[in-house]
């Protein structure tokens, strides 16, 4: 057995490049294990997991790419790596005689006539730059990077504001904007409700539940995890509710968030009340003082079925699967007792550990309601667990959960040899972005993990819910099949899937109460209506810059959205003392 | 004033320039500071010890050309010995090719700026072969130096002076429009010169073979337009210079061993760095290994927007950029990326007559990683050899890099 590692100082490859290289080199003759990463912290510990932390891979830095190949002979170690290297040249070629690809965002801007919005999945600690060029450039910005400081989005934020332009983000990961799904988003229906989310996959369980009960979707305008915080102040939900009032074809609009500061949420209730058309709002986890005209919802698929309501007139009726969580408990060992939930949406996460207190009490996690629930190492669970795998420590310098399912398969099957655990809670998001068949991937180790409980003494219920529509390209209805076969007991929605887990759990002996809504205090006016006439150009067509991520740019070009892609390169090489002089220059 | 604005400022005076080839004079006539002893060079500042070849052939050529010297091997001594006196030809108002050697009596073009009164100049272009520029310096060689300075040049200046000047933006923009992009390939420029000048040639009162001996050096020199070509950038980027607060590049220049910048709003201060060896076609006979580093003066078209950054207006030198149209349409293409205007002036028509692009800024080259590209002549790196080749180059990132630090120190 030889080990060889490469490393290349300052040499940036996005992660999805480094992804598919990796799994091709890990299928060499020969290789029994090879990593192909960015050498974050974050990767190094994977590596060190797979045993791949060479001396020489640890001194790695965070702009430098780090291969370590572990093979069945030094030969077959060096050839690897050569392959691995020719991959990533190959992947890198220019486009010799084809069309010139810009650099920046703003040569890209010219080449793009009525170009309107730049897509921007750049590594965080390089997005809110690359957000200020396109802003400069007069564009919209969707920032689907996260790790970016709340300095960078509140200045972002504020100039966007003078401009009459959006930013959505950062840590936006999904819109529906004229049609078109950008980032991580479903194939739905186009119809009559638009939304406003501070979450990306709130947005894509509304707009998939929405479609599935027979509605459509406008617009779907994402804000961004901490717009409605007490320090950005909901400048973008602010602009997108008035443009979504102003959208002739929006007629029911839906708000989304994890519990917004109370001052932020009267202002953001203040501005609902003032509009004619009807709004439904989730502030998930927190009471809504009801209103005329304003309809609060309690969970996901709550909002999704009053907004079809509203929209179509008739209430929809999700398809259920038969549930018996008395029967599963019934096969359950004596030790076996607990919850994991493992996720790959953010919001889907935070809806989880709300619904599942009530029937199995206190829920750890790494994204804990209550700091006293926090994990200590998001590594290992204790208790009930329910963990957000797309989080900043699993995500820096590597795909989100939602791409790649490597991580949460091997959690899985972790989870499964525990004999306290009862059962094993999670998402599958579909859409545009999403990974092309990740029930498949998801099955193979579900089938796994149960039959090893099994070779255990261990019963151990699956329970899954998938965030999608039959217009997705991973196709709904394929993928809940796959996972049916695989022994996953599939809900319709999130919030049925909790509901199942947490009573196999409360059957099992587990107790809870019901988490204690946050109050928010009562609306107050808004200052200001923001100036939606670029906006509603944006919703009427976009027309994108996509900066980073190539699979968004050619999941737009499939939509038949026009896209300009920039071949990013980081600033100065990555040099931060350039990048810091150039900051200063340009202060 | 914020750096965008005074690099529009700087712009604007490239823009506004009107570069107008007005007459031809011995150097020391015209350039304040010339004298016997003085020869200027290409590039940023440099000593004898570190020149490379071709440089070193072309100073001793300029000392014997001066009569400083009765032979190389005298030649030699007295520059050792410290005697002659070296200076860019950019630190008198001058650009020369290759080499760039000017002498207190060497004939030189005289453009004059008429927007803003400046002047610039450069020698004549000495046509192809062994030449001083590129380090020869037989008899021959100055025999030929000596017939451009008794007869050549009076000719042209006073043909220069019956037209009343060329309008050199005009006919820099009009070759762009023929296919050349005013650096590697002056074949338009050069027949527009000689057609615009053969008139008044002819009204000289010159000898009959004195004047079909310029008309056919006019004639045989697809080159002849260069040299007026860079000094009219010369005078462009000279009124773009000394601007308080402005990273625009005002010159880009190389002496055979470092390649050196100036910045509008960073003084007379050079940043420089090591010159990389040009890649490129050869001549027969001559191959990558007898290529000398980056040398000449003539880069600063490309600071004005013309020769690299107009490539994609020369479909008929694409070899030198891998051999198809698209290419080089491409290299201009990337070249927006880094400049901070387009000059209206010279549209390219093959990019449906967008403007060349204008303004190097240094921010957005260190920002970018895309240094600027160069089409340069190869010289060979023994002196007296010659052009063995053409290709590309560019400049060292560490030049930009310097500056951009240097720049940075003079904020608060």
């Amino acid at each position: 057995m030889a080990v060889r590692t490469l490393l290349k100082p300052s040499a940036y490859f996005d992660s999805v490049t480094l992804m598919l290289v990796q799994r091709e080199v890990r299928q060499l003759p020969g290789v029994e294990e090879a990593g192909v990463v960015m050498g974050t912290d974050a990767n190094k510990e994977l590596l060190r997991d797979a045993g791949l932390l060479t001396p020489e891979a640890s001194t790695a830095r965070a702009d430098d790419l780090v291969l370590v190949v572990r093979a069945i002979s030094d030969d077959a170690a060096a050839g690897a790596l050569t392959h691995a290297e020719t991959l990533l040249v190959q992947r890198r070629a220019p486009t010799v005689g084809g069309p010139y690809r810009p650099k920046t965002v703003a040569s890209a801007a010219q080449m793009l006539t009525g170009a309107n919005l730049a897509l921007i999945s750049v590594p965080g600690r390089f997005a809110a730059g690359v957000a200020k060029d396109a802003l400069v450039a007069g564009l919209h910005v969707m920032l689907f990077s996260d790790n970016v400081s709340i300095e960078a989005e509140i200045e972002l934020k504020r100039t966007a504001a003078v401009r009459g332009v959006m930013v959505m983000g950062p840590d936006c990961g999904t819109c529906i904007l004229g049609g078109a799904g950008l980032g991580f988003a479903n194939r739905v229906r186009r119809g009559t409700v638009g939304i406003v989310g501070a979450s990306g996959t709130g947005i894509q369980e509304v707009a998939s539940l929405v479609h599935r009960g027979g509605g459509g979707i406008s617009q779907a305008i994402g804000t961004g995890g901490r717009d409605l915080n007490s320090a950005v102040r909901g400048l973008t939900a602010m602009q997108g509710l008035a443009a979504l009032a102003a959208d002739p074809g929006t007629e029911v609009i839906v708000v989304i968030s994890k519990p917004p500061a109370p001052d932020v949420a009267s202002q953001v209730l203040g501005a609902v009340q003032r509009l004619s058309k009807p709004v439904v709002v989730n502030f998930i986890g927190a009471s809504v003082p009801a209103a005329k005209a304003m309809h609060v919802a309690l969970t996901l698929e709550d909002a999704a079925h009053q907004a079809v309501t509203l929209a179509t007139g008739q209430a929809p009726r999700w398809p259920h699967w038969e549930a018996l969580p008395a029967q599963e408990a019934g096969r359950l060992a004596s030790t076996q007792k607990y919850v994991r939930g493992l996720y790959s949406g953010g919001t889907l996460c935070y809806e989880a550990l709300l619904l599942l207190q009530r029937y199995a009490g206190p829920v750890y996690s790494n994204t804990p309601l209550d700091p006293s629930q926090a994990l200590e190492s998001a590594l290992r669970s204790r208790g009930h667990t329910v963990i957000d795998m797309g989080s900043d420590e699993f995500t820096v310098g590597r795909l989100h959960p939602m791409l790649d399912l490597d991580l949460r398969c091997q959690r899985l099957a972790r989870e499964a040899d525990d004999p306290e655990v009862a059962v094993i809670l999670l998402d599958v998001v579909l859409g545009y972005g999403a990974h092309p068949d990740p029930a498949r991937e998801l099955a193979a180790a579900i089938r796994q993990a149960r039959l090893r409980a099994q070779a255990a003494g261990r019963w151990l219920p699956v329970v899954v819910s998938v965030c999608g529509t039959d217009e997705d390209p991973q196709d709904y209805e394929a993928q809940v099949a796959t996972l049916i076969d695989a022994g996953a007991t599939v809900q319709a929605s999130n919030a049925q899937a909790v509901r199942l887990a947490g009573l196999i759990a409360e059957a099992a002996g587990s107790r809870g109460e019901p988490h204690r809504p946050m109050e928010l205090p009562a609306p107050s006016a808004p200052p200001t209506v923001p100036e939606v006439s670029s906006i509603l150009r944006l919703l009427e067509r976009p027309r994108v810059i996509n900066v980073g991520l190539d699979l968004f740019a050619e999941s737009l070009t499939a939509q038949g959205v026009e896209v300009m892609a920039v071949d990013w390169q980081p600033p100065a090489g990555g040099k931060q003392k350039f990048i810091d002089i150039l900051d200063k220059l340009n202060a | 004033m914020t750096i965008d604005e005074a690099n529009r400022r700087a712009t604007q005076a490239v823009l506004e320039s009107r570069p107008v080839l007005v007459g031809t004079a011995p150097a020391a006539e015209v350039i304040a500071g010339m004298h016997k002893h003085l020869i200027l060079h290409a590039g940023p500042p440099i000593t004898w010890a570190r020149m490379s070849g071709p440089l070193r052939g072309a100073v001793l050529g300029g000392v014997l050309y001066e009569g400083l010297a009765r032979d190389d091997r005298e030649a030699q001594a007295l520059v050792e010995r410290g005697e002659v006196q070296f200076a860019p030809c950019h630190h008198y108002r001058a650009v020369g090719p290759m080499a760039g050697v000017t002498t207190a009596s060497m004939p030189v073009y005289v453009v004059e700026n008429r927007a803003f009164g400046n002047r610039a100049y450069s020698t004549l272009n000495e046509g192809y072969g062994k030449v001083l520029r590129y380090g020869a310096y037989s008899d021959d060689v100055l025999q030929r130096l000596r017939w451009l300075r008794d007869v050549c040049a009076p000719v042209l200046g006073k043909a220069l002076e019956r037209s009343g000047g060329l309008d050199m933006k005009n006919l820099i923009a009009q070759q762009v429009q023929m296919g050349d992009e005013g650096h590697n390939r002056n074949k338009a420029g050069s027949a527009l010169m000689a057609r615009l000048l053969a008139p008044h040639l002819a009204r000289t009162s010159t000898r009959s073979d004195d004047l079909a001996a310029v008309l056919t050096y006019l004639a045989d020199n697809d080159l002849a337009v260069l040299n007026p070509v860079m000094a009219s950038c010369k005078a462009m980027m000279d009124a773009a210079h000394g601007i308080a607060g402005s990273t625009v590049v005002t010159c880009m220049a190389r002496n055979g061993t470092d390649f050196g910048i100036r910045v509008s709003g960073l003084g007379d201060a050079w940043f420089t760095a090591p010159a990389e060896v040009p890649v490129g076609l050869f001549f027969p006979g001559f191959t990558q290994d007898d290529a000398n580093p980056d040398i000449g003066d003539s880069t600063i078209t490309e600071t004005a927007g013309l020769g690299a950054f107009a490539m994609a207006a020369a479909p008929a030198i694409v070899k030198f950029v891998g051999g198809t149209p698209q290419l080089a349409v491409q290299s201009t293409l990337e070249m927006y990326e880094i400049t901070v205007t387009e000059n209206p002036a010279f549209g390219i028509p093959q990019l449906d007559f967008r403007g060349t692009p204008t303004g190097i800024d240094i921010r957005k080259v260190v920002k970018t990683g895309i240094t600027p590209r160069v089409n340069t002549g190869i010289a060979h790196r023994r002196p007296g050899i010659g052009q063995v080749g053409a290709g590309l180059v560019r400049p060292p990132l560490a030049c930009f890099e310097q500056a951009v630090e240097a720049f940075a120190a003079t904020l608060p």
